[in-house]
């Protein structure tokens, strides 16, 4: 298995993914630098965190033409993983290859703290080792997470069981107050309809390890791992 | 030279007069400006370096003194650290005051090859009664989230306090924390004849003209239109140029670098050339700009942000200029290194500048007369008679958590990005933030602190108060003290009373790193924190550093389960001088700063270091600020998710409620544990000399404390919680 990690300039959770991959889960992993138009032997990109260009801009608006995101559309249109992880997940939406967009915080300000978030479609190749609706303790760490998306597009998303993570308190309910940034329905994670591209606000590579307050977030990584090897095996 | 020249720029007539002796001519226009530049107060430190010298600089660890910042090591890894402020451009202009403030001395950390790992601040404002101070933080913590988040370098700590004397000047203070690897870190030299200068990072602008000189050193004065002095910062430049950075000093092809910082390309070129001691040459044509028609001077003495100075070994130039172009980053030849000693500037052939680097680095030292300021003879005298005893200790107390400097800052902290990196394992709200070290068993405790208050009324014990809180915080993690940085807010130094406060502080640093042996690595100084109304509180903050040997062994504040024994370390004296007490509900800032007796300080610190370390303590947590009734409700609250209440029956100190309650007794510390632990720990505080003291014991959802058999307090802790959580919010938003 090996694992990408897209390197814009401005990325800087991609030294943290690269240690939780690497560190924690042994798993193969190289950096791909933004200009690079190649993913040679690469099962799984992720789009790291950061402000890519410095998301003067809009978040993601910039980034998503660096020379890499090319290769990537096609990497997922062949049904490879590519997760995004908050600057990622923006991205991953300026390329079209999510739906809907990302507006400001709904109290504008940056906002960094452990949330909740419940696994709505535990049958994902990014959630496939979480029980059904288990509760993860992940941080947020973003000032544009306010997902938003129009009311034909969440229909969508609901029919096709694309939303997978929704903000909730510890017990799970995911009513408004659990709700952070203001994301429309609470939309934490979403993925594509091949379900093969994931974006996601919180950061599991920073809830991967007990010592920095839960390790739920290494699922996310896991669950990956373990679809890429069941995977392989089909290949 | 018109005296309004050489004086609008911030020279004395004596400074001018020496400047002629030294050029034995008249300066050029950018000579002046040079010297004007370094030989501020800011750069060339000409009225605080005598005192300086007063601090120790060794301690258990060995330690490092940069040009830049400093560290200590640790096995084979470097831990630089330094704090520097940002004071009177955050009055001017807050956000980009603040933000320049963290790019500033990030640099200054990654320009020894050490990677920024952290960041912690203290800031000082005015009462939030006042619409512009409320301006002034909401502007400094937007600036700070703002540099700092995109550099994914985590905000972990800090403090922040409300005063009046800081209306009209407030403190922004940024400590920056980085690790690089012992024996490869680089230094701020430019030697080796004939090697390149390079200048990499952002283009220049005129922006920050004469920061450090017009702006730093000197006092506000009415009517004054400084925005211009301020530079405009730019996070994603600034990230881009560490990793570039990083990358480039790995090569080995660097001989020295030097961020541009204060007084930018005049202070990199002569302050590389002097500590390399050799010359420089550079054309000033070449710079990258991004302003045309920039005069000489400006360019010499811009303090536009993102830039550095590189010393490349000759041959090289090009493999390292591959490295910034990679990251979209200027790099070009702008000189080299010669050997005459003197720093050469032309501009398109014609020299501009040609001065001896070490005359210019070798700033004129003063000694400034000092004087044992006056209010102190009125402020001493606090009657405590005269004060009466409170009737609704529920209601002070109450109010006491609620109070600006007390409540959470968590308004404030979760706009940073704390956590990026994945190292901060004890986040912001406890005692100390802890970081732990990759790749080893090891972490590190950081912490910044003052009373300011304290200093005010007690300069050279209000300082050595400072260090010792400090170093009882980071105890509280489980944490050794290693060593620490400072940054010294006083008012105009030409003023004798301010001076008396500057020398007092400094004596009680040197005198409390002495006897706890932490060496002080790295500093700043800032004076002239005046507004018309008179000097700011002196402030000398302390950033320290411990060391945590086994990383399973941290410390927080909270209080973790229900019956778990309380313990006291330490003693409750009738004392309520400087307290928050006596300030919020009396509206008195008088007697005298809390006795502190360093035996008994450092017969605590082992203690409770001595028991954490041996795995018996459920939660530590330091007394400051508002007193024991304070500290033992942020032992039941500050964990917002497993609040645990207290009953505390068995104090049996025989002084006032007021004092019991809400003195601000020096070294003590509030630790909890099972029961099975309190007799081992008994033991180690018997052997230690420190005073120890069951208090009471956890649970419930309530808050008592009983004194006499007496209910002093009786809360629930979602009422407490609820006040001091959201009581810094609803004034900011008032």
């Amino acid at each position: 298995m090996k694992f990408g990690i897209v390197v814009f300039p401005g990325s800087n959770c991609d030294r943290d993914c690269f240690y939780v991959i690497k560190d924690i889960l042994n798993q193969s992993v190289k950096y791909i630098w933004h200009k690079d138009t190649r993913l040679d032997n690469i099962d799984c990109v992720v789009l790291p965190g950061g402000f890519s260009y410095g998301d003067y801009l809009r978040t993601g608006a910039i980034a998503r033409f660096s020379l890499i995101m090319k290769r990537i559309s096609e990497f997922a249109e062949g049904g490879k993983a590519v997760i995004g992880i908050c600057n990622g997940f923006q991205i991953l939406l300026e390329a079209g290859l999510l739906p809907g967009a990302m507006l400001r915080n709904r109290n504008l300000h940056f906002i960094c703290k452990y949330v909740y978030i419940k696994t709505e479609n535990n049958e994902t190749p990014f959630t496939n080792l979480c029980k059904k609706n288990q509760i993860l303790k992940i941080p947020i760490a973003h000032n544009e997470g306010n997902y938003y998306v129009d009311e034909d597009g969440l229909k969508e998303l609901k029919r096709n069981k694309q939303i997978i993570f929704r903000y909730c308190n510890r017990e799970g309910r995911t009513s408004s107050e659990f709700n952070p940034n203001g994301a429309i329905d609470n939309i934490a994670g979403i993925m594509n309809r091949k379900g093969n591209v994931l974006g996601m606000m919180p950061h599991p590579e920073r809830s991967s390890e007990s010592a920095l307050g839960s390790n739920d977030g290494l699922l996310v990584f896991k669950s990956i791992v373990k679809w890429l090897e069941k995977n392989r095996i089909k290949d | 030279m018109k005296s309004e020249i050489y004086r609008s720029l911030g020279l004395s007539g004596e400074e001018y007069q020496k400047i002629l002796e030294i050029l034995e001519r008249e300066p050029t226009p950018t000579e002046l400006a040079m010297f004007s530049v370094e030989w501020s107060e800011h750069c060339g430190y000409t009225r605080s370096r005598n005192w300086l010298k007063l601090f120790p600089r060794i301690g258990r660890y060995q330690t490092f003194i940069g040009e830049d910042s400093g560290g200590i090591v640790v096995d084979d890894l470097a831990i630089m650290f330094k704090m520097e402020s940002h004071n009177h451009p955050s009055q001017v202009e807050p956000k980009q005051g603040a933000a320049t403030g963290v790019g500033g001395i990030i640099r200054d950390i990654f320009t020894t090859g050490a990677r920024p790992i952290a960041s912690l601040n203290s800031l000082r404002f005015g009462p939030l009664q006042d619409s512009y101070n409320r301006y002034l933080l909401t502007g400094v913590v937007d600036g700070i989230q703002f540099y700092g988040n995109c550099l994914g370098v985590p905000t972990v700590g800090g403090e922040i306090y409300f005063d009046e004397s800081y209306t009209g000047n407030c403190l922004v203070n940024v400590m920056s924390i980085g690790i690089g690897k012992k024996g490869k870190l680089a230094r701020a030299r430019a030697s080796g004849v004939g090697n390149s200068l390079m200048y990499v990072g952002a283009s220049t602008g005129r922006d920050g003209i004469g920061g450090c000189s017009v702006l730093a050193s000197q006092e506000f004065k009415e009517d004054e239109e400084k925005r211009p002095t301020v530079q405009i910062g730019d996070p994603f430049t600034e990230k881009c140029l560490i990793e570039a950075t990083l990358e480039a000093i790995a090569t080995g092809h660097i001989v020295g670098i030097k961020d541009m910082g204060a007084a930018g390309l005049t202070c990199s070129t002569s302050e590389m050339a002097s500590a390399g001691e050799s010359g420089v040459e550079i054309g000033l044509q070449l710079v990258p700009r991004r302003e045309t028609d920039m005069e000489p001077w400006e360019v010499m003495m811009s303090e536009s942000q993102e830039r550095m100075l590189l010393c490349v070994k000759k041959g090289k130039e090009k493999e390292v200029e591959k490295i910034f172009t990679k990251w979209d980053l200027n790099a070009v030849v702008i000189g080299r290194v010669t050997e005459d000693g003197v720093v050469r500037v032309k501009d398109k052939g014609k020299i501009v500048a040609e001065i001896q680097a070490q005359a210019l680095t070798e700033a004129p030292i003063y000694d400034m007369p000092y004087k044992k300021p006056d209010y102190l003879n009125e402020s001493k005298r606090l009657d405590i008679d005269i004060i009466p005893e409170s009737k609704d200790h529920n209601g002070v107390f109450l109010k006491l958590l609620g109070s600006p400097s007390i409540s959470s800052k968590q308004w404030v902290y979760q706009q940073y990005d704390h956590m990026v990196q994945t190292n901060t394992i004890v986040l912001p709200g406890s005692d100390a933030a802890v970081l732990r070290l990759k790749g080893t068993d090891k972490a590190i405790a950081a912490t910044i602190d003052c009373n300011s208050c304290y200093c005010y009324l007690n300069p050279y014990l209000g300082a050595q108060i400072a260090v010792a809180e400090a170093a009882r915080n980071l105890v509280c993690s489980g944490a050794e003290p290693a060593a620490l940085t400072d940054c010294l807010n006083f008012g105009n130094p030409e003023k004798p009373d301010r001076f008396w406060q500057f020398k007092s502080c400094v004596e009680g640093i040197a005198y409390a790193c002495k006897f706890f042996e932490i060496p002080v690595v790295s500093g700043n100084v800032s004076f002239f924190n005046e507004n018309p109304e008179g000097a700011i509180y002196p402030t000398p903050a302390i950033g320290m550093i411990g060391i945590i040997d086994d990383l399973t062994k941290v410390c927080t504040q909270y209080f973790k389960k229900e019956n778990d024994i309380i313990i006291l370390l330490g003693i409750c004296k009738e004392e309520l001088g400087g307290s928050e007490y006596i300030k919020e509900m009396h509206g008195l800032a008088k007697g005298d700063a809390p006795d502190l007796d360093l035996q008994l300080e450092q017969a605590v610190q082992h203690t409770a270091l001595e028991a954490i370390r041996k795995g018996l303590v459920s939660s530590a947590h330091d007394c400051s600020e508002g007193g024991l009734a304070v500290a033992l409700a942020e032992c039941c609250i500050s964990n917002r998710e497993g609040m645990i209440g207290a009953v505390i029956d068995k104090l049996t100190f025989d002084i006032t409620k007021d004092a019991l309650l809400f003195g601000e007794s020096q070294s003590r510390i509030i630790l909890s544990c099972i029961k099975e632990y309190v007799h081992e720990i008994r033991n180690i505080a018997r052997k230690n000399n420190a005073p120890f003291q069951i208090i009471g014991r956890t649970g419930s959802k309530e808050f008592k404390i009983l004194s006499g058999g007496r209910e002093l307090i009786n809360l629930s802790l979602e009422k407490m919680a609820e006040k001091w959580a959201y009581s810094l919010e609803s004034l900011i938003s008032a």
